[in-house]
């Protein structure tokens, strides 16, 4: 939390379109949510980053008004989602972590039935069904049942359905979690394109990489409680754009290495001794020739460098001072280190 | 995505749900209950053959010892075995309402701007073509078998649809247990327990006046026993006497306790 510059509002062009004050929900011993605060800007893409079970999904139904908060106090576009609930579900469309479509039904039967519950026309809302199938490319699948769907096609068929009302408000929880490359980046356009019309959009994520792609905003959430908030740049230069991996060859100079790393780059490093690993935030490029000279004059001599893009896990070790689950950490590496580079 | 959004803090809105929009919400909910049914029709089989089954089971065992002769059985049993089987199939209602609700797409219906008792209203209103094939089915099996309605056809189609309205009451006590229970096959359990008693413990099957007195007793308070009474009047006599008031009016205390209930249990699950 040190590294990040705290700002308590957001940057607000035509008011705020989420504002939540010290939101909690508790499962018996368990705070899920633990004093929440958030303020969204009206047309902005906000991210929620965390592992899973931090709260994140808690958070997005308590807004959503699918379940009530045990304290603190919500407002969508200035209407509290305790006491004006129904006006709240006219402001907003919820994309859920599954999809919330019928799985019995076929495209065009779950989006006509949406359609009618929204109040439109019979004819109406076989229009709306026919030109949002086109717009999201499953005109060809509108007729089959949901059972043959692949999870892109019934994601794309869940957020289809969230804009039925054009909702100036969009909750995506985990919007691209599952996804292949393709199906995610195709997701991520279809997002920025709501945008441009004048949505605006929350969403959660455990990717680091999907919320520097799509947010504007960043709030950092961990074990109930945000831990960081501000935008991606202030996130970024907390933990470096990138960070560096050297690998030394006796183990014995571990402890220079670290010593001088530290040294030239000004920044604190983590060591994991059994694989004789550094690594260092790299806040700035040109000073990794002066480490690697200042190496090669201490004469330690290295057996591996990389440079890689910061993990979720290195963003929550310099947050909150401990990783994230194994599980996660692995989901974020695999999506993180494609641009590792081995010299 | 073509047009803008209309801002959120620029929208004129209001935070209830006006009668018309609550039938229209239950009948779009009706309707896409009716579409699930078309797409699984083999979810109609109880309600095909339970009263093809029991009507000829019970009819043949109990129809000698009871009334002397099969045929003079049926005007007894017709109407006992109708409201029976009919009020039995709306277990199913809450059963398959408990499924339906694990399913994501109930977490949608939740965050649309729609009423609350639609989702469940519709679903029970939709179930009513459940009602509908065991009336008719039991009825066609009863006039195989040689009953002749002295009522005529107009009673009879009254008294279906008194059966139907009833069911569909009483089916929101099963869509309360279908809320509240863990697993679909506890609410099928607790149901049975409910209704197993209450149908038997009637004068659906047999005359009142060869049980026990304590027994009576709770036999003429029972309301399906006033239910199969105005059934009976209807069919074989014709007439509308003070059992059909009755059962209409257990109807609506039914549902003027259990819907509300039902649907302030609904908004509670997570």
């Amino acid at each position: 939390m040190k590294h990040v510059q705290r700002t308590n509002t957001a940057p607000v062009k035509g008011g705020l379109a989420i504002e939540a004050q010290g939101l909690v929900k508790t499962y018996g011993d368990n705070r899920a949510v633990n004093g929440v605060n958030l303020n969204v800007g009206t047309g902005m893409i906000y991210g929620v980053l965390g592992p899973n079970g931090a709260g994140k999904t808690t958070v997005i139904r308590m807004l959503a008004t699918l379940l009530r908060p045990d304290a603190g106090s919500a407002r969508i576009f200035g209407h509290d989602v305790v006491k004006e609930p129904q006006i709240v579900r006219q402001l907003i469309g919820v994309t859920g972590q599954y999809a919330s479509v019928d799985e019995s039904l076929s495209a065009t039967e779950n989006l006509v039935i949406f359609s009618r519950l929204l109040g439109l026309g019979r004819a109406e809302s076989r229009l709306k069904a026919a030109e949002l199938l086109e717009e999201f490319g499953l005109t060809e699948a509108a007729k089959r049942p949901l059972k043959n769907f692949s999870g892109g096609m019934r994601r794309r068929l869940d957020l289809a359905a969230s804009l039925i009302a054009q909702p100036p408000l969009i909750f995506l929880d985990e919007p691209t979690t599952g996804l292949d490359p393709r199906t995610r980046n195709q997701m991520w356009d279809t997002i920025r394109r709501l945008v441009k019309t004048g949505s605006t959009v929350l969403l959660t994520t455990q990717y680091l990489e999907e919320a520097d792609q799509l947010a504007d905003r960043i709030a950092v959430i961990d074990h109930g409680r945000v831990v960081a908030e501000g935008t991606v740049d202030d996130l970024k230069a907390s933990v470096g754009t990138s960070s560096l991996h050297l690998r030394v060859q006796n183990r014995q100079d571990m402890e220079n290495a670290r010593q001088t790393v530290e040294q030239v780059l000004n920044v604190k490093s983590n060591i994991s001794a059994e694989a004789g690993r550094i690594t260092a935030p790299m806040g700035d490029v040109d000073r990794v020739t002066d480490l690697l000279i200042a190496l090669r004059e201490a004469g330690i001599p290295l057996s591996e460098m990389s440079v890689q893009k910061p993990t979720l896990d290195e963003v929550f070790l310099t947050l909150t001072g401990h990783g994230v689950k194994d599980n996660d950490s692995m989901a974020s590496d695999k999506l993180n280190n494609v641009e590792g580079v081995i010299l | 995505m073509s047009t803008l959004i209309k801002p959120g803090a620029d929208r004129q809105l209001k935070n209830h749900t006006s009668f018309g929009q609550s039938v229209r919400n239950s009948l779009t909910m009706a309707y896409r209950g009716l579409l699930k049914i078309k797409r699984t029709p083999e979810q109609l089989f109880d309600v095909t053959l339970q009263p093809i089954i029991f009507t000829l089971m019970f009819t043949y065992i109990f129809g000698g010892a009871i009334s002397g002769d099969v045929v003079s059985y049926l005007p007894v049993i017709i109407p006992g075995i109708l409201v029976q089987t009919v009020i039995t199939t709306s277990i199913v209602t809450g059963v398959q309402l408990r499924e339906d609700m694990e399913k994501g797409v109930f977490d949608r219906f939740k965050s649309l701007p729609i009423s609350r008792i639609a989702p469940l209203a519709g679903a029970l209103l939709a179930d009513t073509i459940r009602y509908t094939i065991a009336t008719v089915l039991t009825f066609v099996m009863g006039y195989i078998m040689g009953l002749r309605p002295e009522g005529g056809l107009g009673n009879v189609v009254i008294a279906g649809l008194l059966v139907i309205v009833c069911s569909w009451a009483i089916s929101w006590i099963f869509a309360f247990f279908g809320v509240i229970a863990r697993t679909a096959s506890s609410v099928q359990g607790i149901s049975m327990i409910v209704l197993f008693p209450l149908t038997f413990l009637s004068n659906a099957f047999v005359p009142v006046d060869t049980m026990p007195g304590w027994l009576q007793w709770f036999v003429k308070i029972n309301p399906i026993s006033h239910l199969v009474t105005a059934v009976r009047n209807l069919v074989n006599n014709g007439t509308m006497g003070v059992d059909l008031v009755y059962s209409l009016i257990g109807a609506a205390v039914i549902v003027a306790i259990f819907a509300p209930i039902t649907v302030r249990a609904y908004m509670r699950r997570t």
